[in-house]
């Protein structure tokens, strides 16, 4: 049995070592110069994805559910923060702290939301969670696009009509103009603060699956009728997993929100969802190490691919599909036993 | 002394159909009761009532003198039912020891956070945890598989993880529904002695659905015998058995 922890903890160790060194790497790389501006560009995104894919894997692969609008959450996330960061910005001058309660706001946001829809829905069987949520990204998207607020000495302006229909003074200022979103949110996001970030989710998510909560949500997701015999409230378990999903995909959001110029509610549609969704399939449903690997692999990808022009969506789905093979194929599961796990057990027992 | 479970007038009807009628069952406290009927007599149903899974049209149910009837699933376990299911209901995807921890859910608590943040409250009760549920695994004897996925272990060790992951919950009553289904004659012979074990390592009181007529007769003290929802018979096991009308509904000689 003492043998099992620590394989356990070895193994989410590891996954800790992967993230670190990664980031250590990367940042080698640019110091030196050995990467380019436009890789550059992608490692905030690169983070965002990884943390979105951790955290649509507490849902699907630990608690068992389909949730097809995970973008909402992060949009939740990305425009409470970016509000509370353009509000404040005059207040708050130390940047670290406002960022940090910036992402707070935000997931705390998401995680009201994921509640709320939790709630009804989490009393359901079946499908119905995949439907709502998917209704529940589209819908937060459209909310976004249409609401105006603006901000002047006599305080906050909400309208749904257009930016002019305010009636702010002339010194107010507009915070969120429709469809055109939020402009001008600092850019508080850095590769540090998404790595950071990232560590932090796999904290919680590793540690939440390996405690008495998260026993009973994998118990649920075993069998429910079983669960609820040995005195497991279903609901309360599978709504705790939701709504920390929703917090930490709010976080993302934040992370997100404050590395662009401009943002704008339409970048968080169903094809975002989907994308997460693909991460989360390819790594391996429950296995968060394949999470981070799928999200950063499938994120730069297209990017290297840009070169190929016409190619580049051909070749992009061919991937997908051998990655899919690789992952859950029995004969690829058989080989990689044979020859990935001789070579981890070897270096396991040397370990010893 | 109040009996350890008992049911007055209990029924449930399903639309037209009367699935359960004037069920009235007594059971003291340490018997080994066993419930036994044809195919399609109510047996499971009656099981469903007494852990809340239905709810019941008429009737109560006192479990050690505490009326329970109509309550949660839930609230029922924590009162003192524990069950067992005909078709196996493990934990597939987890390991027998989690399976087991999980049964200790209600009796050993700390709080989500402290669960994150791996506090002293943490690690004392995890530390506790398995310990007890290292001890119960013993017991059945799959303390060497603690480690392996419930789904990966052998068909007789399933029924047996599944009896432990019941006893975890620190029952009053074990409902055991068709233990012995799908078992060869050794492993049958194997459970009969596990039962009777249980019964007697932890002072328990156990009902249970069978239709191997051998395990019946040889562990039950008494019996109930149900046949189109209504009860057919009760009493001693060995009376029960000579009934004629208890043979030609059910044994069909």
């Amino acid at each position: 049995m003492m043998n099992k922890m620590t394989k356990k903890t070895k193994s989410n160790l590891i996954t800790y070592l992967i993230v670190i060194a990664a980031f250590v790497i990367v940042q080698a790389m640019v110091s030196t110069g050995h990467i380019s501006s436009l890789f550059k560009g992608l490692l905030v995104p690169i983070c965002v994805y990884v943390i979105l894919a951790l955290s649509l894997n507490l849902v699907v692969g630990i608690s068992g559910e389909l949730s097809l609008g995970h973008a909402g959450f992060m949009c939740v996330g990305a425009f409470a923060s970016a509000l509370f960061t353009k509000c404040t910005s005059d207040a708050i001058t130390a940047t670290p702290i406002r960022f940090t309660l910036a992402i707070l706001i935000g997931a705390a946001m998401a995680a009201l939301f994921g509640l709320l829809i939790g709630i009804p829905v989490l009393r359901l069987k079946g499908d119905y969670l995949a439907i709502v949520t998917l209704a529940f990204g589209e819908i937060i998207k459209n909310v976004v696009n249409a609401f105006y607020i603006g901000k002047d000495s006599h305080g906050f302006h909400f309208t749904m009509k257009d930016q002019f229909s305010l009636g702010m003074e002339p010194d107010g200022q507009v915070l969120l103009n429709g469809p055109q979103g939020i402009t001008g949110v600092t850019k508080d996001s850095s590769f540090l603060i998404g790595v950071i970030l990232i560590l932090i989710t796999l904290f919680i998510v590793l540690n939440l699956i390996d405690s008495r909560d998260g026993r009973a949500i994998q118990a649920i997701r075993d069998n429910r009728i079983a669960a609820s015999t040995v005195g497991i409230s279903i609901t309360k378990y599978k709504l705790m997993a939701f709504t920390i999903s929703a917090a930490l995909a709010g976080a993302a959001g934040a992370l997100y929100s404050h590395n662009l110029a401009t943002l704008q509610a339409s970048k968080f549609n169903f094809n975002t969802s989907i994308l997460v969704l693909v991460f989360v399939v390819l790594g391996g449903i429950g296995n968060m190490r394949g999470s981070i690997i799928a999200a950063v692999l499938l994120t730069v990808l297209p990017e290297l691919l840009r070169g190929l022009a016409d190619l580049r969506m051909l070749i992009y789905a061919i991937i997908l599909i051998v990655m899919m093979l690789f992952n859950w194929a029995p004969k690829a599961l058989e080989w990689r036993e044979r020859y990935l796990g001789r070579i981890f057990n070897k270096s396991a027992k040397e370990g010893k | 002394m109040a009996p350890m479970l008992e049911t007055r007038n209990l029924g449930i009807s399903f639309g037209g159909l009367r699935a359960v009628n004037e069920f009235n069952m007594k059971i003291e406290k340490g018997e080994l009761y066993g419930l036994i009927g044809p195919n399609g007599a109510g047996k499971t149903t009656v099981f469903n009532l007494l852990t809340g899974v239905y709810k019941p049209s008429e009737g109560f149910i006192l479990l050690d003198g505490e009326d329970i009837t109509g309550k949660s699933t839930i609230e029922i376990n924590k009162t003192g039912i524990a069950r067992t299911f005909q078709n196996i209901r493990l934990f597939t995807q987890m390991t027998v020891l989690d399976n087991v921890k999980v049964g200790l859910h209600n009796n050993y608590k700390y709080s989500t956070l402290a669960g994150i943040f791996r506090t002293p409250a943490y690690r004392k009760t995890e530390k506790e945890m398995n310990e007890r549920a290292m001890e119960l695994l013993k017991v059945f004897d799959l303390d060497k598989e603690a480690d392996a996925l419930a789904k990966n272990l052998p068909y007789g060790k399933q029924r047996k993880l599944e009896i432990a992951r019941a006893m975890a919950t620190n029952p009053k009553l074990l409902l055991l529904d068709e233990p012995a289904a799908g078992m060869n004659p050794n492993e049958t012979v194997e459970l009969m002695d596990t039962i009777h074990f249980v019964r007697d390592h932890f002072d328990m009181t156990i009902l249970l659905i069978e239709h191997d007529m051998k395990l019946v007769s040889g562990i039950c003290e008494k019996l109930t015998v149900l046949n189109f929802g209504e009860v057919l018979c009760q009493g001693e096991t060995a009376e029960v058995l000579k009934n004629p009308q208890v043979i030609t509904a059910y044994l069909g000689e």
